[in-house]
């Protein structure tokens, strides 16, 4: 369970948001909406760990993140702006060194890769790959780390419709599996989900 | 989780109560000492009058170090429990810090010229100002390069300890450097024996020059203080008493 | 532990396949080191005995520009691709993590440097002698000047101007490095005793790796943040 007590965030002097408070629990799905500039970004990175709040505090399952450190970490995946993946190698390659980096079983790399669509891809190089196919590709991740919490700055952009329906499919299978999802996305979400909880920051 | 003494607002306050102190204090020490330094203190039967630029030379030399150490230590303090006003304090130490290191520099090189004709000397204790100098520099154009002051601050916080870790390694190093270095003919820049009355100016200017830092800091704290802060209504008040 | 052994021995081979994917990356740093020693003889006359007397110094000053100008691809290029967020991420120590990218970046930058700088030594007449002290003390001293790098690096990530404002920072903490490296090769040239510049040697290398991957990892948060 995420929760979000009395969070505020500033970028340079200016405070994005005060007293933010959200709860998250299995099967829950949050979505952060807002103008450009508004800090869902600066949210996100936040509840990874990534940014430290200016006040308030981020608890999973009643302990602060700080104090959880690596152990927090081991239950998230995050898929931000950037897509985390690295030209130079394939995607098979890719999905392997992450794998190896944040989880210790064994991970079904080439279905996941059919499911997304980049088997024919796969041993190529993933700098050729499309804006739409690194961001399946990055979004991949998410189903081979298998991690409670998934924490996704914008998903679905750069993605056609098939791949937008792909990959809700995916949270909705998530969700299912009493997962967690916290994202941003100025596109409406279809899934069913115990509860979509919207926040709008202003 | 913000202490009454560390609070901005209270330390704007506090600082302008002792900065005329402070700026007293030092006027005082600096006449006194310079007084002893430049008419009291006898005449060094080596070196004639020219030492006595090592009443100058001698304090800048041990405040670049102080202030260097202040700087990290303010530094690991907000890095540690995230007080601002150790920020504040640390990234305005290093300014005055470097003309420290200057005024070293200046001085060594003004004393060396009498003694061997040049303006420059590769010996232990310039060389070591030199890297020191180089370290303020760096010190400062990490944080002048950083949009985010909080950003700005931390990085510098743990430039400043990389540093003072650094500092005792290259001073051995450059001890060791120079004595296998130097021709036997160009002898330390180090002070003559010390007569007990040459000991008194320098410890006053010593003195001095800690003062005045104080001073200075002080004062370009509140600066800083006002320009941070200066969202907040009390600032408003105090730039604009009639609002 | 065999969790965070794997995961190091993920992250040198990943590193490891990036870096030798991008050959210009590994060729470029060690072209440098060779040119700026051919241009002292250029410099100052090709005379065996003035060449002889400035090698050590020269053949080290090179290797520390050499290794400042490798060090943005330490760390930038994953914070462009967001694989450096995806580390710090990492339910694994980020120190022991830096420490395995520095390992890596050494491995492909210094090690070349080290392998090569016995040509150069006979490019500036360097006695056979001394030869094989400038290997070893390059050998010690390069890992330390990686080390060192990689906190200056982390401090300076996606900083504009990134690559001089590093130079600025990280060259006056490599002086005793250059000091008792170059001063080892001199020494054996000058027929003095040098077991104790190799043992400062060592010892700055321990005290480097014992503490720079901590402070690395620290100013990576800072720099992510």
């Amino acid at each position: 369970m995420l929760e979000a007590i009395d969070l505020e965030c500033t970028r340079g002097d200016r405070p994005l948001f005060r007293h933010l408070c959200f709860r998250l629990n299995p099967g829950e799905l949050v979505h952060v909406t807002g103008v450009n500039g508004s800090g869902k970004t600066t949210l996100l990175r936040t509840l990874c760990g990534l940014t430290r709040a200016s006040a308030g505090e981020v608890q999973w399952n009643g302990s602060s993140i700080h104090n959880l450190g690596d152990d927090y970490r081991s239950q998230l995946a995050f898929v931000g702006h950037s897509n985390g993946i690295q030209g130079e190698l394939t995607s098979v390659e890719n999905l392997r060194a992450a794998a190896c980096l944040c989880t210790t079983h064994a991970v079904p790399i080439e279905q996941t890769l059919e499911r997304v669509g980049l088997a024919p891809y796969r041993h190529f190089p993933s700098k050729i790959l499309s804006q739409g196919q690194k961001r399946r590709l990055a979004l991949a991740r998410l189903v081979i780390l298998q991690k409670p919490l998934w924490i996704l700055d914008e998903p679905l952009s750069a993605l056609d419709i098939d791949s937008v329906t792909l990959i809700t499919g995916f949270l909705i299978e998530h969700l299912a599996r009493s997962g967690m999802v916290i994202m941003t996305s100025h596109q409406e979400i279809n899934v069913t989900a115990k509860t979509v909880l919207r926040i709008e920051i202003a | 989780m913000q202490h009454k003494y560390a609070s901005p607002k209270f330390f704007y306050t506090l600082a302008g109560q002792l900065t005329p102190w402070a700026a007293t204090i030092t006027t005082l020490l600096l006449v006194t000492g310079l007084y002893l330094a430049l008419f009291i203190a006898p005449a060094d039967y080596q070196q004639g009058e020219s030492y006595r630029i090592m009443f100058i030379h001698v304090p800048a030399a041990w405040m670049s170090m102080f202030i260097y150490m202040m700087m990290a230590g303010a530094g690991a303090v907000a890095l540690v429990w995230n007080v601002k006003l150790a920020e504040i304090f640390a990234s305005n130490c290093a300014p005055i810090g470097a003309s420290f290191t200057l005024l070293t520099l200046a001085t060594g090189s003004l004393w060396g010229k009498p003694m061997w004709g040049t303006w420059w000397a590769w010996d232990a204790r310039l060389t070591s100002e030199l890297i020191l100098f180089f370290l303020y520099i760096g010190y400062m154009a990490l944080q002048a390069s950083i949009d985010d002051p909080r950003r700005a601050a931390r990085a510098a916080a743990i430039l400043a300890l990389v540093g003072v870790v650094n500092i005792p390694v290259i001073h051995f190093s450059v001890e060791w450097w120079n004595t296998l270095h130097q021709p036997a003919s160009v002898s330390k820049i180090g002070a003559p024996s010390i007569h007990p009355s040459m000991l008194a100016p320098l410890l006053l200017m010593s003195l001095a020059f800690t003062f005045y830092f104080f001073t200075v800091a002080l004062m370009r704290m509140r600066n800083e203080i006002l320009e941070r802060e200066r969202h907040t209504t009390w600032v408003a008040r105090v730039l604009d008493p009639e609002s | 532990m065999p969790k965070l052994l794997k995961a190091v021995g993920c992250l040198l081979h990943r590193d490891l396949t990036v870096a030798l994917r991008r050959s210009t990356d590994i060729l470029t740093p060690l072209i440098f080191f060779v040119i700026v020693v051919s241009l002292f003889p250029l410099g100052l006359g090709p005379e065996p005995s003035v060449l002889k007397t400035i090698a050590p110094g020269v053949i080290w000053v090179a290797a520390l520009l050499a290794t400042m100008l490798s060090l943005n691809r330490l760390f930038a290029n994953d914070h462009a691709d967001g694989t450096l967020e995806q580390m710090a991420l990492s339910p694994h120590p980020l120190t022991v993590l830096v420490l395995t990218k520095v390992t890596a970046h050494w491995m492909l930058t210094g090690l070349p440097l080290v392998l090569i700088s016995p040509l150069l030594a006979i490019q500036m007449f360097l006695p056979e002698s001394a030869i094989g002290t400038l290997t070893l003390s390059l050998l010690l001293g390069t890992p330390v000047l990686s080390l060192l790098g990689a906190v200056g690096a982390a401090l300076t990530l996606g900083l504009r101007g990134s690559g001089v404002l590093l130079s600025l920072l990280v060259l006056p903490l490599y002086t005793p490095v250059l000091i008792f490296g170059a001063g080892a090769v001199a020494g054996v040239i000058a027929d003095i005793d040098v077991e104790a510049h190799f043992s400062l040697l060592g010892a700055f290398l321990a005290l480097a790796l014992a503490f720079a991957p901590w402070a690395a990892a620290a100013a990576l948060r800072v720099s992510l943040d």
